[in-house]
């Protein structure tokens, strides 16, 4: 990001925003390796395809966190420019994901080249729909959360009138290798489509003035205005670009089993993805934000998941687990208590250089 | 001139009314198709036996909640049916409709589901057994005389009647000690939490040789869990590997061998109702209040190609 370069204490709290998640997922690595240090323990198999992959808990987190991780980046730049959340990101991932089953099946055989335009196709519609709830947001200066409430409740039965059908599959090795694993690359697909994700976001930023623009619109509008930044397109772009994200993160759900389900894919995924950007200790009033601290707040809450599936707990107790631990990182991350605690920090600081 | 028309309006009433007679109207409350493959294939099985070449007049509802279903169905009382069907979103709050129905004369069927109330508000409901669908399968597994049963338990939405009936007959096994419990969760019909679980339970290294999922997409999650970490199943394989539903897609996984079993909880009830009616309308009685819909289990061992054509759902 466009950070003007200082020295000293300021250079530190460029990352001070990171402690929060740094925490977090610190707490639940100490808790795993006193509760079971095999945990972590990674392994190379042989899965049935003849490939040796990896495998592991830490496997799975970093594998099933990916679409998390791929909305949340979105996610934070529309909380940053907007100063709300898009919650209708899992029924846009929904339809996403059936536009690109849709292309697939309407080809006689799946190949390379009809992946790559049922991604474009996908990738257009989802911009679309993204545009339009922005549209809603900057234009029309709706709520986010209320504009967004209109493909929230509507857009899981659009996905349903594409395909037809309830649970539409496709069949090709190529769909197979996509959610799951490249032959002769041991790591799954996933997480190397949210990498490329992650470098294509850096590159953005580090060529184009988007991150500062995005954030000045987020601190303060009408000085962003005056300075001659047009904040609704700033913000109508934030929108698109989540858009795009929802149909990378559309067709990685719909890669992995090669199937889609439209009442379940990325259910209630909105949720967690604006947690990963509150863990990730951006502000969700708007302003200042960085992806990294929202990209390691997905893998901490796959990661608190994956924990509780490991000590079986049951899955329907699961989400009042999360429920505790988040309130925990949240209050702990909030202003005050991080007034409190610099307070109290300052106060013990020259106590021990007296003593 | 007056009289003439006066007497022309009341002869095209007389007709319309006889023309009306000879058709059958019938008012059907559902849940949308887009619910499961399950709806899919019982929306589709009513709208092929009420049809007007069958001579019914058929209008429809779908909703997934009951307050609409309940407000669907007094209009449809109000435009004065012969007949209401109802598969009802929940087994509650029904007393007055059907009170109301049977005080304007309309006759009321209940299908799929059932609904906690008085037996005389309704002539008689065509339901599944899901319990004995879940021992169907299980009978089926113990039919098979493994030495040990470790099992993975998939379960769908709590609560839900496929869930209950597909649950109890393995944790009456569970509870007599002749399978173990290696894992029980609930994925609520999510096909990639079905995949998390059984990854969860690899990870552990627990050893395991029955996955027992309620239903075809949470089968096909498990599964993808089995063939990354290189676990065979199947036929031939280690893990006996057991889904419900019958869609098309999971009976063909079973052909290839690639699954053991598939339940399924019928969804054609249309033409034992439509039989019905017209008993009714011939004047005749029905036997029973309580049809129970035939329940099928499909063994690889057995499938043919005509059984997935026949039985299978979707495409």
């Amino acid at each position: 990001m466009s950070d003007i370069k200082k020295k000293g204490s300021i250079q530190w709290s460029k990352y001070a925003q990171l402690i929060v998640p740094a925490v977090a997922i610190l707490l639940i690595i100490v808790f795993n390796l006193i509760r079971d240090p095999s945990f972590f323990s990674v392994e190379i198999t042989q899965n049935n395809d003849g490939n040796n992959v990896l495998s592991g808990n830490l496997v799975s987190i970093f594998n099933g966190a990916s679409e998390l991780a791929v909305l949340a980046m979105g996610m934070t730049l529309v909380t940053a420019a907007c100063g709300g959340q898009d919650i209708s990101v899992g029924a846009l991932a929904a339809i996403a994901g059936s536009v690109f089953v849709k292309v697939l099946k309407s080809g006689a055989s799946i190949s390379i080249g009809t992946i790559i335009l049922g991604f474009i196709a996908c990738c257009a519609v989802a911009v679309i729909f993204g545009t339009f709830n922005g549209t809603l947001v900057s234009v029309f200066r709706i709520q986010p959360m209320i504009a967004t409430l209109v493909l929230y409740t509507c857009g899981r039965s659009v996905a349903y009138w594409i395909n037809g059908g309830a649970t539409p599959t496709v069949s090709s090795p190529l769909i197979t290798a996509l959610g799951g694993f490249i032959p002769g690359i041991p790591v799954p697909t996933p997480i190397l489509i949210v990498i490329v994700v992650a470098v294509l976001f850096s590159l953005l930023f580090r060529f184009t003035s988007l991150g500062i623009y995005t954030q000045s619109v987020g601190i303060n509008q009408r000085a962003a205005r005056l300075n001659g930044i047009n904040t609704v397109f700033i913000k109508l772009l934030t929108f698109m670009i989540l858009g795009a994200c929802c149909a990378v993160a559309g067709v990685i759900a719909v890669s992995r089993l090669s199937l889609i389900n439209h009442e379940t894919l990325l259910l209630e995924i909105e949720m967690d993805a604006i947690l990963a950007v509150a863990i990730g200790g951006n502000a969700l009033s708007g302003g200042k934000f960085r992806l990294s601290g929202s990209i390691i707040g997905a893998y901490a809450i796959q990661a608190l998941t994956t924990t509780l599936y490991a000590m079986k707990v049951p899955s329907t107790d699961i989400k009042a687990y999360k429920a505790v631990v988040i309130i925990l990182i949240v209050v702990i991350g909030s202003p005050v208590v991080k007034q409190k605690l610099s307070a109290l920090w300052q106060k013990l600081s020259p106590g021990k250089a007296v003593a | 001139m007056k009289k003439l028309l006066s007497l022309i309006l009341a002869l095209a009433l007389v007709l319309t009314a006889t023309a009306a007679m000879a058709e059958i109207t019938v008012g059907i409350v559902n849940n949308p198709p887009s619910e499961s493959g399950y709806r899919e294939a019982n929306v589709k099985d009513f709208e092929s036996v009420f049809t007007t070449d069958n001579g019914y007049v058929a209008k429809t509802f779908y909703s997934l909640k009951n307050d609409e279903q309940l407000a669907a169905a007094q209009q449809f009382i109000t435009d004065g049916v012969d007949y209401l069907l109802i598969s009802a979103a929940e087994t509650t709050g029904w007393d007055a409709v059907l009170q109301s129905a049977q005080e304007n004369g309309i006759k009321v069927f209940l299908f799929d589901r059932m609904i906690d109330c008085d037996e005389s508000l309704y002539e008689a409901a065509v339901v599944s057994d899901m319990a004995k669908e879940g021992e169907t399968a299980v009978n089926w597994l113990l039919g098979l005389g493994l030495d040990e049963y470790k099992v993975i338990h998939i379960q769908g939405a709590m609560g839900s009647d496929a869930q209950l009936g597909r649950t109890g007959a393995l944790d009456a096994q569970f509870e007599a000690g002749t399978m173990v419990k290696v894992a029980q969760q609930t994925a609520t019909w999510d096909e990639n939490e079905a995949k998390n679980i059984v990854l969860s339970v690899i990870n552990s290294g627990e050893d395991f040789n029955v996955i027992y999922a309620e239903n075809d997409g949470m089968a096909r999650g498990a599964v993808a869990a089995l063939d990354e970490n290189g676990i065979t199943h199947g036929v031939n394989g280690k893990v006996v590997v057991m889904g419900f539903d019958c869609n098309k897609w999971a009976l063909r996984e079973l052909l290839a061998g690639n699954w053991n079993y598939d339940g399924q909880c019928s969804p054609f009830q249309a033409k034992v109702i439509s039989d019905m009616i017209q008993t009714l309308e011939n004047g005749g009685t029905l036997e029973s209040k309580l049809v129970i819909s035939e329940e099928k289990g499909f063994d690889a061992a057995t499938l043919t190609e005509d059984d997935v054509a026949t039985y299978g759902l979707g495409e």
